[in-house]
């Protein structure tokens, strides 16, 4: 493996945004675990689909109706290639993650799921994965368990077989949006698949972190969003086993996902394009592909070599300079944690941290994150969450560490 | 650009350092209401005893952000020891002026305290409510401000006051 490192500075310079100012500071953004910025090689491309040859795709037989088809397709295989598919058909495209997951429970879980059967959630995830399984609980009487946190925030496996026993799909997030913890699917694959359970992987804070392999996962679907890895909102998507998605009944009906419609009924079109019915978000999905064409160039290994090293300083700087009046909430063993960092500074909200910091120009989320059952396991309303990501620096690190402490000077009794 | 002073007035943080009304009160023959911000987790508890139409005593309990804990301590002040359409005057006109568009605000002096629509805000002096203004600048906290006071309604609603 190569000890190829980022180059911070080259990569800084390729986002717009970070050259402006907040409150006359330097705009420090930490909160690409909610969305991160955009590279001006995906806004140019996005920009060059709408300006030279916009056409909706799989439609017409112009010249350039077949360019932006090519160039649709061109991202589904740079995705393909990104997570270690075996072919671009397994991936389909979606809104976002959110709707992989829903996809995966009206489709395949609709028709595979009864009464009685269960389904295994893990403590961490988020509402995405929660919701869609919870809505499904209802309505087919299945039984929703909870993979509990041990007490350093990893997934407690110690009773994992018995909490398997009799389910169908095992729904887990391969790192946490909140506890920055990075899980061991390969371990959770093989113990579902040996109780004859499905496994979801929500990918949305893996794959822009790390390399992502599926098959070494041995998952049965995987979801990811774009707009957390340096590409557009509005796009998304699903990779699935190819034999569950030819089995699995259509989602969405509409244009575009049929092969014959009649007064009758109809016939659905070929997978992927089965799931992607009416027009698609056309210039996200080729933004997409532009920000994986910019990933892959930086390495996902050099990514992940960057976040650790910058997470490592920042867990070091933030215990240096708080102690015991700042409360980490994830793992302090980098090997098995990404750079998402959640913190309660003794005695203030999350939100009035987050509102004196914006003052410093530094961003942060103040928030449950869309992890309420997280959040009452580890007893707060909200946290404090900063996220690092391949634009982020040292520098990023201190102004967060300064904002900190004036948050904490301008809320001392 | 609003600024932090703005927000965090210096009667704000005195009430969100030292909240009055503080605890709980028997249920019955007190009243016990919760509010929720689902944005941000935070949590309202209010118990509300009512006799003959008058706030008795009020009790608060339950977490949140500065914001939203010093409101229902000014709040909880504001209106006990008052009748309840009394209370509800006040509710009305904090609302208004919680709903005021900050552009109002700095256009017209006396939109600030509801005069432009002929609101029940008219004639309440809000007193040291208003050093709570400075949050319609920041149009995310406003519910963060706003909730002890919905959860006060809903308290007076459910207990048929």
């Amino acid at each position: 493996m190569s000890a190829a490192t980022l180059d911070v500075a080259r990569i800084q310079a390729d986002f717009p945004i970070l050259k402006r100012q907040v409150h006359g500071k330097r705009l420090v953004y930490l909160d690409s675990a909610s969305s991160s910025q955009k590279p001006i090689q995906v806004l140019d491309a996005m920009d060059r689909v709408y300006r030279e040859s916009y056409a909706n795709v799989h439609r017409g037989v112009y010249t350039i109706a077949e360019e932006t088809t090519a160039a649709y397709e061109a991202a589904r295989g740079k995705v393909a290639k990104l997570l270690g598919a075996a072919s671009a058909k397994e991936i389909v495209f979606t809104k976002n993650i959110t709707e992989a997951i829903n996809l995966v429970a009206y489709s395949w879980a609709r028709a595979n799921l009864r009464a009685g059967d269960a389904i295994v959630v893990t403590e961490m995830e988020h509402h995405a994965n929660v919701v869609p399984w919870h809505i499904l609980a209802a309505e087919r009487g299945v039984e929703l368990r909870w993979i509990p946190l041990t007490p350093d925030y990893q997934l407690d496996t110690t009773k994992l077989d018995d909490l398997l026993d009799g389910a169908k799909l095992l729904a887990v997030t391969a790192a946490s949006n909140v506890l920055g913890t990075i899980n061991d699917l390969r371990q959770l694959a093989d113990a579902a698949h040996a109780a004859g359970a499905r496994v979801l992987v929500d990918g949305a804070q893996a794959v822009p972190h790390f390399p992502v392999d599926v098959q070494a996962w041995d998952a049965d679907f995987v979801g990811f969003t774009a707009h957390k890895m340096l590409g557009p909102s509005g796009i998304g998507g699903l990779w699935a086993r190819p034999e569950l998605l030819e089995e699995m009944p259509p989602f969405l009906g509409g244009g575009e996902m049929i092969r014959e419609v009649t007064k009758e009924g109809f016939l659905p079109n070929e997978v992927p394009w089965k799931f992607e019915a009416g027009t698609m978000p056309i210039a996200e999905a080729i933004g997409l592909g532009a920000a994986v064409d910019y990933l892959s160039a930086l390495g996902l290994d050099a990514v992940r070599a960057h976040e650790k090293s910058l997470t490592k300083y920042a867990l070091d700087r933030l215990t240096d300079r708080f102690g015991d009046r700042l409360r980490i909430d994830g793992p302090r063993d980098i090997e098995v944690r990404g750079g998402t960092i959640s913190m309660v500074l003794e005695g203030i909200h999350a939100h009035d941290v987050a509102q004196v910091v914006d003052e410093e120009g530094v961003c942060v989320r103040a928030s449950h994150h869309c992890a309420k059952p997280l959040m009452r396991v580890l007893e707060v309303p909200a946290t404090v969450r900063a996220s690092l990501y391949v634009y982020n620096d040292e520098a990023d690190v201190d102004a967060l560490v300064e904002a900190l402490s004036k948050a904490e000077q301008f809320f001392a009794i | 650009m609003p600024g932090l002073e703005d927000l965090y007035r210096e009667i704000i943080l005195d009430h969100y350092r030292a909240p009055r009304n503080r605890g709980e009160l028997p249920v019955p023959p007190a009243h016990r209401v919760e509010g929720f911000n689902p944005l941000c987790g935070d949590e309202v508890i209010l118990y509300l005893e009512l006799d003959d139409g008058v706030v008795t005593d009020v009790r608060t309990a339950g977490q949140g952000c500065s914001i939203s804990q010093a409101s229902t301590s000014m709040m909880s002040a504001a209106v006990k020891g008052r009748s309840v359409s009394e209370a509800r005057r006040i509710i009305d006109a904090f609302l208004a002026l919680m709903h005021t568009h900050e552009t109002h605000l700095e256009g017209t002096p006396d939109s600030a305290t509801g005069n432009g629509d002929g609101s029940a805000a008219d004639d309440v002096r809000l007193g040291d409510l208003a050093a709570l203004q400075g949050v319609v600048k920041f149009p995310v906290r406003i519910k963060c401000a706003t909730l002890a006071w919905y959860t006060l309604l809903q308290g007076f609603d459910e207990a048929g006051a």
